[in-house]
């Protein structure tokens, strides 16, 4: 069971890196549960200042861009 | 289903239906402002997209793939030295996001991990009203002076803001968060001599395309019949007769000014470079162009290329929807300079004509409060302005209007605290209505 949380305010991009990470996960076939981290000041826990950013487990993996569903796929595995 | 978001869109159908039910499609101010709405989005999409805004996306976009903000965000770090701290924070809003969804992270993360308040609501004041697209598109439509204006404005206002707000809080315990600067990657992959060339070049097609010619006539007039506002344009006569004038200016536009408004016309001498650059313009332009091509395939990767086209087609998703609608509500509300839609120009020019203290500070109240979508502060404002706002209220507007609105002070006051939140609005309304009165004493 892995937890990816998207960190984003809610602008398209975020939207977007949802939607790739989803795809990853579900062509990986893994369990997960997806959360989408809104307010700013949670935000700020993890670190990020560039957002949409994507943390699995807790662990920021990527910040300011939003990354292929390749890229979040090997991130995942 | 979900009563809890169903219900506002049920709120939303039901106005709708209001709206449409009482719509006075026969009033002739209803038909006159629906005329004058596509009117100007006509003239917008004939004046400014092709030459203004397609080049404005792809530096946009070359801006937010071959910039590094990672590097800029380095020196608003916890260490920074102070005067860089503040120095960068009042200018990088240039070369950094272009919606508020993008500076408001980025504030709060120099608020708590790095640099603190002062830098932190410099930052805040000055993004929104310094980027890139912005400062091209009010340039463009608004006029050079008040392009410059707003970015100098901007720069020197955010500067103030943020140590007043370092000041007025400098003993207070810092409520800084533990966690680290996540930064992206950077990786440098051309000396900066060719980054610069390359921007350089693509500024350089933007500016030469759009070359004014020089005028050998100014005219100064009121904006409308009892209106408190003058303006000048400058042009060249088209047309002369006992009704008024026809002047094209030198971007190409023409303005109708009837007699009863028109204060004086004066010759202005032509500027002869000017006048050879504009004859020139193409021939400029193209040598820069076939420049920038040699450049693109020389020290660009494919990848980067790919990457930078798709950064700029999201802008150009992103902005032009916005920009369209803004352009057709400010036709619908102000209608074209000089002509009336659904708000009568005595309104306007009640609430924010001339240049009186009053019409700046309810200008800067009034755009402190209301929500721009990105860049739709500009059409307004051309709205406004060619219905009777002064001068110096429009930039008032310009400066208070997309650093604030209803939604973003909340966010604010989420990061740092009411009392700070409404410190840094008043101080934003004061500044703002400051820089009007001055400006608008001087142009």
């Amino acid at each position: 069971m892995k937890k990816i949380q998207i960190l984003g305010t809610g602008c398209p991009k975020c939207k977007k890196l949802a939607q790739h990470a989803e795809t990853a996960a579900n062509e990986l076939g893994i369990e997960y549960e997806l959360e989408k981290v809104t307010d700013i000041n949670k935000i700020m826990k993890f670190g990020v200042m560039f957002t949409p950013a994507l943390a699995i487990n807790g662990e920021v993996k990527v910040a300011g861009k939003v990354a292929s569903p390749e890229d979040i796929k090997s991130m995942l595995s | 289903m979900n009563a809890k978001t169903e219900w506002k869109k049920l709120v939303l159908i039901i106005a709708v239906f209001i709206a449409c039910f009482y719509m006075p499609a026969e009033s002739a101010r209803f038909n006159s402002a629906v005329s004058e709405s596509l009117a100007l989005v006509r003239d917008y999409a004939r004046q400014h997209v092709l030459l203004c805004l397609i080049p404005a996306f792809f530096i946009a976009g070359a801006i937010a793939v071959f910039i590094s903000q990672a590097s800029v965000m380095k020196y608003l770090g916890p260490n920074a030295n102070k005067v860089l701290a503040y120095s960068v924070a009042s200018v990088s809003g240039s070369i950094l996001a272009v919606c508020s969804c993008t500076v408001l992270p980025l504030f709060a993360g120099i608020y708590r991990m790095g640099a603190g308040l002062g830098p932190a609501t410099a930052f805040l004041y000055s993004g929104p009203a310094i980027n890139v697209l912005a400062i091209i598109l009010t340039a463009r439509i608004l006029g050079l002076q008040m392009g410059i204006a707003r970015a100098v404005g901007a720069i020197v206002f955010s500067l103030i803001i943020g140590l007043l707000m370092h000041l007025i809080y400098r003993h207070r315990q810092k409520e800084k968060t533990e966690a680290q600067m996540t930064m992206p990657e950077t990786q440098l992959v051309r000396p900066l001599w060719k980054n610069t060339l390359y921007f350089a070049a693509m500024v350089g097609i933007l500016i030469f395309a759009n070359w004014a010619r020089s005028g050998d006539v100014r005219a100064v007039f009121l904006c409308c019949p009892g209106g408190l506002s003058t303006y000048n344009v400058e042009g060249s006569i088209v047309q002369k007769s006992d009704d008024g004038l026809i002047i094209l200016d030198t971007s190409g536009n023409e303005h109708r000014i009837s007699t009863d408004l028109l204060i004086k016309t004066q010759q202005v001498k032509k500027n002869n470079l000017y006048e050879r650059i504009h004859r020139f313009r193409w021939i400029i332009v193209m040598f820069l162009f076939a420049g920038f091509i040699l450049m693109l395939s020389n020290w660009f990767t494919r990848s980067e290329i790919a990457d930078w086209a798709e950064s700029t087609w999201g802008f150009a998703k992103q902005i032009l929807p916005l920009l369209f609608v803004g352009v057709l509500i400010a036709g619908f509300l102000l209608g074209r300079p000089g002509r009336e839609a659904l708000i009568p120009a005595r309104w306007v020019n009640a609430a924010v004509g001339g240049n009186s203290v009053r019409a700046n500070l309810f200008a800067s109240i009034a755009g402190a409060f209301m929500y721009f979508a990105t860049l739709t502060e500009v059409p307004i404002l051309h709205g406004l302005m060619g219905a009777g706002m002064g001068k110096g209220p429009a930039l008032a507007l310009l400066l208070a209007g997309p650093a604030l609105s209803l939604p973003n002070m909340l966010v604010i006051r989420s990061v740092i605290g009411t009392q700070k939140t409404a410190v840094y609005v008043s101080l934003v309304v004061v500044m703002a209505t400051i820089s009007g009165v001055i400006f608008g004493a001087f142009f």
